[in-house]
């Protein structure tokens, strides 16, 4: 026998420097920079797949599909505000640019979210009348750079969300590269055309909760009281976050999961800073709870929202909204197949596309390229987007029915159980077919 | 000449009395007494009218202004004229932390000292500070002027784009991205003219201003660069 006839294991990637890992490490070697890309955490975390709700049968009762009522509605900035938002369903769209998305872009969510009844949000680079004319509900962001602030804007917004932080990357600022940087852009952001824009990680003029409870009074006052005023927090010390959100003088918290999309970041910022949303939500509700203020100060919570299973999932922990971005670009029709050998042409593959930062976006979201812009229908992708929006409900609804709610308000921890250790730890429910919620009870 | 007394009423009642003014309004000078260091007055106001403060006022004191022209006898607390559109502020006294930032235009003048991040992320605001400013002045400035009579303390304009920095006294140190230009004829026309709508004119030699600006070299990212984040 020669050797050639001996047998052969075939060859072996190691688990700590796996194929990605050499090519990012070759990458890095190339290039002497970081990666930038958008979007969210691609790692898996723990989510609400982790979570099932255990129904209604003998000890409960359902009601019936089709046929016996489960509301949706949702009003939110009760607290101080003199018109607290209306909307008739409990997912709203998260904030998102002009400028990291195309003017068309931001119209369909408009579109899309009042189709549904619900609200669609600003971003960092100031109020565009496109959006403002196609959203029947529309928030407002105040964001440290303040690029495109102005009183009038300020007063023709249904809400206004400071924004501490995000999902993402809690704790830092932001970047919009010069190759998105349009004469509108620039022009909206009072800066010269083609550099980089980048988006301070802190507000200019107050520092602390002390501030910020100040900050607050002064935008109540130029508003008249009338309009409700959330506070936006990535999630990394939920409890503390929404304590001090509520002492400062809140209308509504909003909590981002490090699942939450950016359309700039470096890699490892996106998926090494901050939690996610599942392990987020029970602390915020505590905060809420201990302070005697859970369903008085509104509760929206986002980061990986994709079905209605998450949505009610959601809710059942005590939130009283979700936000939905990375779902809401992809109903637009972002990462579509039909751009297939344009997302090969740039290194990447459908479903998988993440250079939202370079504004090549071959679906014509994530870009400021006139020619790029118009392959997206403004008025189909909003229809497409309101349609995504009526699953989640509708999927949300069925489930509330099957746990006996005739509000999907209603749901309750009490209807979850979970698959892992890891995720009855951070829901705090049980262990699925146990009583057993880790830290709490043995 | 309408007289608000803040020991009477509180500031809500008169921040709601100066928005429900007309463009036809005869109120067109207010005089505001027993201020005690209250935040938030005046703020958001789009009207042309004159505002007395007579006495210290607290935080964002004239705060996304337009139009009015607002004179305070005191001091100014954090983020006085934040984010103003237009018209002027006029402070007596000495000015803390965050005066005029992300102003979009108007003038705000300060008689005295202005605290760190004087002019912070300004967009197009003109800011005459007769005292020194703090540390962090003009970070992130994007246009707009900021004028001062005295010393600038550490980073002045720190990431600067295109603000333009006139500063008389010493400057601890300069800022990533701020350098020192030349102070040329243009320049000395533009500061003649700030000062003048400042009340100033005459009264400062305009040569005696050096001039800051943004090297430029920050503005688009590069690796070899990074030493300078």
């Amino acid at each position: 026998m020669t050797e050639s006839h001996f047998p052969q294991t075939p060859p072996r990637f190691s688990s700590t420097f796996d194929p990605y890992t050499v090519a990012e490490i070759q990458r890095a070697a190339a290039t002497g920079i970081y990666d930038i890309r958008g979007g969210g955490t691609k790692r898996r975390v723990p989510n609400f797949d982790d979570l099932l709700f255990l129904g209604a049968s003998m000890s409960r009762y359902p009601l019936e599909g089709y046929r016996e009522k489960c509301s949706t509605d949702v009003v939110l900035g009760t607290r101080f505000a003199k018109k607290p938002i209306h909307l008739k369903i409990p997912v709203t769209i998260a904030g998102m640019s002009f400028g990291s998305l195309s003017a068309n872009a931001k119209e369909a969510l408009g579109r899309g979210a009042t189709l549904a009844g619900t609200s669609t949000t600003t971003g960092d680079g100031g109020m565009t009348p496109e959006e403002r004319g196609q959203s029947q509900t529309l928030v407002y962001q105040y964001l440290p750079s303040r690029y495109g602030m102005n009183p009038d804007d300020l007063r023709k917004a249904d809400a206004i969300e400071i924004v501490i932080g995000q999902g993402a990357k809690p704790g830092g600022g932001g970047m919009l590269l010069g190759q998105k940087i349009s004469d509108r852009v620039a022009q909206m952001r009072n800066l010269p055309k083609g550099i980089d824009q980048r988006s301070a990680c802190r507000h200019p003029d107050w520092t602390g909760a002390d501030d910020l409870e100040i900050k607050i009074l002064e935008l109540r006052e130029i508003t008249d009281w009338q309009t409700p005023i959330y506070l936006k927090v990535g999630a990394s010390r939920p409890y503390y976050d929404v304590a001090l959100a509520v002492k400062a003088g809140a209308d509504v918290v909003v909590l981002d999961g490090m699942q939450g999309g950016t359309a700039a970041t470096q890699d490892v910022f996106i998926e090494h800073v901050g939690i996610p949303l599942l392990s987020a939500i029970r602390s915020a509700v505590q905060a809420l709870q201990d302070l005697g203020m859970h369903r008085k100060v509104q509760l929206i919570v986002s980061g990986g929202i994709r079905t209605g299973a998450d949505v009610a999932k959601a809710l059942a922990l005590g939130a009283d909204a979700v936000a939905i971005g990375t779902g809401a670009l992809i109903a637009l029709g972002d990462n579509d197949p039909k751009w297939e050998a344009e997302y090969k042409a740039l290194g990447s593959t459908a479903g998988a596309y993440d250079d939202w930062h370079e504004g090549r976006d071959p679906a014509g979201i994530t870009t400021q390229n006139p020619a790029l812009e118009a392959r997206l229908d403004p008025v189909l992708a909003g229809r497409r987007l309101a349609n995504y929006l009526s699953v989640l409900t509708l999927e949300a609804q069925t489930l509330a029915r099957a746990c006996g709610k005739s509000h999907v308000h209603n749901l309750e921890p009490e209807d979850l159980v979970a698959l892992t250790i890891e995720a009855a730890a951070m829901a705090r429910v049980p262990l699925a077919g146990t009583d057993w919620i880790p830290g709490q009870r043995f | 000449m309408r007289l608000f007394d803040l020991a009477d009423l509180p500031v809500r009642d008169l921040n709601q009395l100066l928005h429900n003014l007309t463009p036809e309004t005869n109120d067109t000078r207010w005089r505001i007494v027993n201020p005690e260091g209250e935040h938030n007055i005046a703020v958001g106001v789009d009207a042309n009218i004159n505002i007395e403060i007579d006495g210290h006022a607290g935080y964002f004191c004239g705060g996304m202004n337009k139009l009015a022209r607002i004179s305070i006898s005191g001091n100014a607390g954090q983020g006085v004229g934040e984010n103003m559109m237009s018209g002027a502020i006029h402070v007596q006294g000495d000015a803390s932390q965050s005066a005029g930032a992300t102003g979009r235009g108007g003038l705000l003048v300060i008689e005295g000292n202005a605290s760190a991040r004087c002019g912070i992320s300004m967009k197009g605001i003109d800011i005459v500070v007769k005292g020194e400013v703090g540390h962090l002045s003009a970070f992130m400035g994007q246009s707009g002027r900021l004028v001062v009579f005295g010393d600038a303390g550490e980073a002045l304009g720190d990431s600067l784009y295109e603000a333009h920095l006139y500063v008389r006294g010493n400057v601890a140190s300069l800022g990533a991205d701020c350098v020192e230009k030349e102070l040329r004829d243009e320049h000395r026309a533009e500061l003649h003219t700030l000062l003048e709508q400042a009340g100033e004119a005459g009264k400062v030699d305009v040569s005696s201003f050096r001039r800051y600006g943004s090297a430029r070299a920050l503005y688009n990212f590069h690796v070899d660069n990074a030493g300078a984040y």
